[in-house]
């Protein structure tokens, strides 16, 4: 399978997030421009990576939301392809309706760039489907606006359907105000929508996906994302 | 076909916690600047606009405050619509 990594100006994940798929993973990973009009016929999940998409002006991700290449990535989730929205990547899919919330500024005001662990709360999905429920990465997060919000129907219909893939805990997976590094609504760090199909989530498995950096705790995602992709 | 000049301000919706404008507001009371409280930040946004009367122009801009200028999930936006001299 083929994983197609999008590059906006001002995103600085994407070698991270290719070095992950193609290195890490045994699968191929090319790289889609912004202004591209299609996604490669051979590509089945297409990662949003991380980073400042046109230097985070007016809002994270406003603006990448509206390249040409979002309107192939809303028809390919609609169609049922997979994508996955990684911190800014999130925030784009957020911005384009893919996934319901926004996300606003962290409580603190601070840029948080530290690990954090997360609770798989759900494997419903083929991105945490080879993940054990109820475990817990250590997964690094870096951002300054990842304090997921939305209105109270939102969040009840999301905790209802099981949309939620991650939430932020202690190392022993209990859900804590302390472990939550950015003021998010319950401790939410990853949502998928309800044909989950479309991943968003502020942590960045990528950074952890080779052992060399003395964690790989990200690299089973990418791996579930392979295998039952290939299923 | 006239020229608008179009004035956006836009807020976070009551009741969302708005942490820049609770910094702002500690920073000012401890300047003893006790008589000021509940400060909001906002952001301001201007732009030029043809149209055929400022109904339209209005309709035009809203359009776009709802598509991307503003984020309706949490923020509110006011427009305000003057001719160009």
């Amino acid at each position: 399978m083929k994983f197609g990594v999008v590059v906006f100006p001002g995103s600085n994940c994407d070698h991270d997030a290719l070095y992950a798929t193609s290195k890490n993973v045994a699968a191929e990973s090319v790289e889609i421009w912004h202004k591209d009009t299609n996604i490669p016929s051979d590509v089945s999940c297409v990662i949003l990576p991380g980073g400042f998409s046109f230097g985070d002006y007016l809002r994270c991700g406003s603006i990448a939301s509206f390249s040409p290449i979002m309107k192939e990535v809303i028809n390919f989730a609609n169609k049922g392809g997979y994508v996955i929205g990684i911190c800014n990547g999130f925030q784009i899919l957020t911005e384009s309706g893919l996934l319901p919330g926004t996300l606003l500024r962290n409580e603190s005001l601070n840029f948080v760039c530290k690990d954090v662990y997360l609770k798989v709360e759900n494997n419903n999905n083929i991105f945490t489907k080879d993940l054990k429920k109820d475990s817990v990465l250590r997964i690094p997060v870096a951002h300054g606006e990842g304090n997921y919000y939305a209105d109270d129907n939102t969040i009840e219909k999301l905790e209802n359907n099981n949309q939620i893939v991650f939430r932020y805990s202690d190392v022993n997976g209990e859900i804590t105000k302390e472990s939550n590094p950015n003021g998010a609504i319950n401790n939410i760090a990853g949502i998928c929508n309800e044909k989950g199909n479309v991943l968003g989530m502020m942590p960045h498995p990528e950074r952890y996906s080779d052992e060399i950096l003395g964690c790989n705790d990200g690299v089973g995602i990418f791996n579930s994302i392979l295998k039952n992709i290939n299923n | 076909m006239n020229t608008y000049k179009a004035k956006i301000k836009i807020t976070l919706r009551k009741g969302i916690l708005d942490v820049q404008g609770k910094a702002v507001e500690q920073a000012l009371h401890s300047m003893d600047y006790d008589i000021m409280e509940n400060v909001r930040i906002g952001k301001y946004v201007e732009l030029d606009i043809t149209a055929q009367n400022d109904g339209q122009a209005e309709e035009f801009v809203r359009e776009a405050c709802e598509k991307i200028i503003a984020n309706p999930i949490v923020e509110d936006y006011e427009i305000e619509i003057l001719e160009q001299a």
